[in-house]
């Protein structure tokens, strides 16, 4: 599953310059990455198909870890309109699971981390990269899938996943 | 050899520096200031060019006098934080090495092995001013009759630390790369298969002895910055070897050069000395160090003026032939083109990624510039260079 980036998601965004002005405003697109953390009760119920059926999203699953009657975590990423996308987070709420966005849940650790940029080769999304000039390594969450190279490849553990 | 315009010695240098007037640029300015205005002039107008590097050094450590208690002890076996330290020197001195991992450690029965904590982290916490716990064993003297001791301590309570690295500042490394067609986990950090990408260390035209590259103005007695603390040269680091392929600008074409590194450990920043886990391999403690370089003459000023894309680095496969000892090149590859983050390898795009920071080195060269124009910090005339070619 490829996951949609903003290039190509761009062609099916309805509200461009010649279009926009017919008051189709309601239908921009969002697209965000999330965590969601299953329960021990909730994991056996069959929600995330609900996320396509009631609420016309589309979701890419970027990493998940479920089994039945135990902890789990799925993280998607989520697109839809916005007022689609609203319902489908409550809906997932009401659902009694904990919904979180998954830049919430990556964290570079500013006092431990020393620059030396060897987790830039390895990850995927250029997340985390050389800010030109001052050569500090930036970490931009909302590039981030998740994925948790950098932590295997950070020599002073300064990238904090809080995904498990 | 050309004979020089510009002369000057240590002693005019420390009297400038002394008043004030001392002109000190890093090596990273320096090279704007020979490209402007040629080297004859930048030698007359430059007194010192400050260099830097921060990175893993294996081959660190530290002595460590902790001092007797009532009853004393003989302590042949010694433990900070349960890392082993050598107590083979006398009855409460140690050695703690940067590489040593916590007793216990699964290492890589669990592979790749996470290497939580090791000497590299027992040293980052004593000059943190965290407390260690400290075990000791011995086997019982007439004059040393106890058998057992633990207690907490921190670096304020040791008698002496010294932080004492038998080889620092390699002058230049391999790039390394994975031609197996499996992850590998090596001091070089992590490698993915098929050359996937390429790490490599030093940072290149900051780097001390990149900038000196035949150890004109470098040996014992050289004033430096070592952790955050003023530190000396203590000799040649060890495996330092001069004769190596150099371009012609006189910069080796590989590992060549290596310094001992000798300093106060008390005086000591944990922003300088940070405990290092590199998954798979083990521990190591990043070390920044950064040296001044007297500009005698003009040569001194071409030397200072080397950038990242006149410094060559060798490609080796860390799969078979290293492991092996059988050492051919893969190729051959600038810093910089290396730091645009991808290399071309083979034809094939390869990801390219440091472990030695250049944002920290940089700092480092900064600081040291300050030091030295405030008159905090003068210049170590070297009593013996280092073999040379």
């Amino acid at each position: 599953m490829k996951a949609l980036t903003k290039k190509n998601r761009s062609p099916n965004i309805a509200p461009t310059n010649s279009q926009g002005s017919e008051g189709m405003a309601e239908e921009q697109i969002v697209s965000r990455k999330i965590v969601i953390h299953y329960t021990a009760e909730n994991v056996d119920q069959p929600i995330i198909c609900q996320l396509v059926k009631t609420h016309d999203l589309i979701f890419n699953i970027l990493k998940a870890r479920i089994f039945p009657k135990r902890e789990g975590i799925i993280v998607l990423e989520l697109s839809g309109n916005q007022r689609n996308f609203d319902n489908g987070i409550r809906f997932l709420k009401d659902k009694g699971l904990k919904v979180e966005p998954l830049s919430k849940s990556v964290n570079q650790n500013s006092d431990k981390c020393v620059h030396c940029g060897a987790c830039t080769a390895f990850c995927p999304t250029d997340a985390l990269s050389f800010e030109p000039g001052t050569r500090k390594v930036v970490f931009d969450p909302e590039k981030c899938n998740g994925c948790e190279l950098c932590v295997s490849a950070c020599p002073v553990r300064a990238m904090e996943v809080n995904i498990f | 050899m050309k004979k020089s315009r510009v002369s000057k010695t240590y002693q005019e240098i420390n009297e400038k520096i002394r008043q004030g007037r001392a002109v000190v640029l890093t090596a990273e300015e320096m090279i704007d200031m020979v490209e402007r205005h040629g080297e004859a002039e930048a030698a007359r107008r430059v007194d010192v060019v400050t260099t830097g590097t921060f990175s893993p050094m294996c081959s660190s450590g530290a002595f460590l006098n902790f001092g007797h208690t009532s009853p004393k002890i003989r302590a042949s076996r010694v433990w900070l934080n349960d890392v082993p330290a050598y107590g083979g020197l006398a009855a409460v001195d140690c050695y703690l090495g940067a590489t040593e991992v916590a007793e216990g450690d699964p290492l890589n029965s669990v592979y790749p092995g996470e290497f939580n904590y090791g000497g590299g982290h027992v040293i980052e916490d004593l000059v943190a001013g965290n407390v260690v716990r400290l075990r000791l064993e011995g086997y019982g003297t007439d004059c040393y009759p106890a058998r057992k001791q633990e207690r907490n301590m921190t670096l304020s309570d040791m008698r002496d630390a010294i932080l004492f690295n038998p080889r620092n500042a390699y002058q230049n490394y391999s790039c390394a790369v994975n031609v197996s067609d499996k992850t590998i986990y090596t001091y070089m950090g992590m490698l993915r298969p098929r050359m996937a990408n390429a790490n490599y260390a030093t940072s290149g035209q900051l780097s001390p002895l990149l900038n000196d590259p035949y150890y004109r103005t470098i040996g014992l007695g050289t004033r430096i910055f070592l952790g955050g603390a003023q530190g000396y040269v203590a000799w040649q680091g060890t495996q330092h070897n001069p004769r190596v392929r150099r371009g012609e600008n006189g910069v080796p074409r590989e590992g060549a050069g290596t310094l001992a590194t000798i300093g106060n450990l008390k005086e000591m920043s944990p922003r300088w000395l940070v405990g290092a886990s590199m998954l798979g391999y083990g521990v190591s403690l990043y070390v920044g160090i950064g040296i001044p370089i007297p500009i005698l003459d003009e040569e001194m000023a071409r030397f200072t003026a080397v950038r990242d894309a006149d410094i060559y680095v060798q490609i080796y496969d860390y799969s078979m032939d290293y492991p092996k000892g059988d050492l051919k090149s893969l190729g051959e590859i600038s810093y910089g083109e290396l730091r645009t983050g991808e290399i071309v390898l083979n034809g094939k795009k390869v990801s390219a990624a440091p472990l030695s920071s250049y944002y920290k080195a940089r700092e480092i060269a900064m600081i040291l510039k300050e030091w030295i124009e405030q008159g905090a910090f003068l210049l170590g005339e070297p009593q013996h260079l280092l073999p040379s070619v």
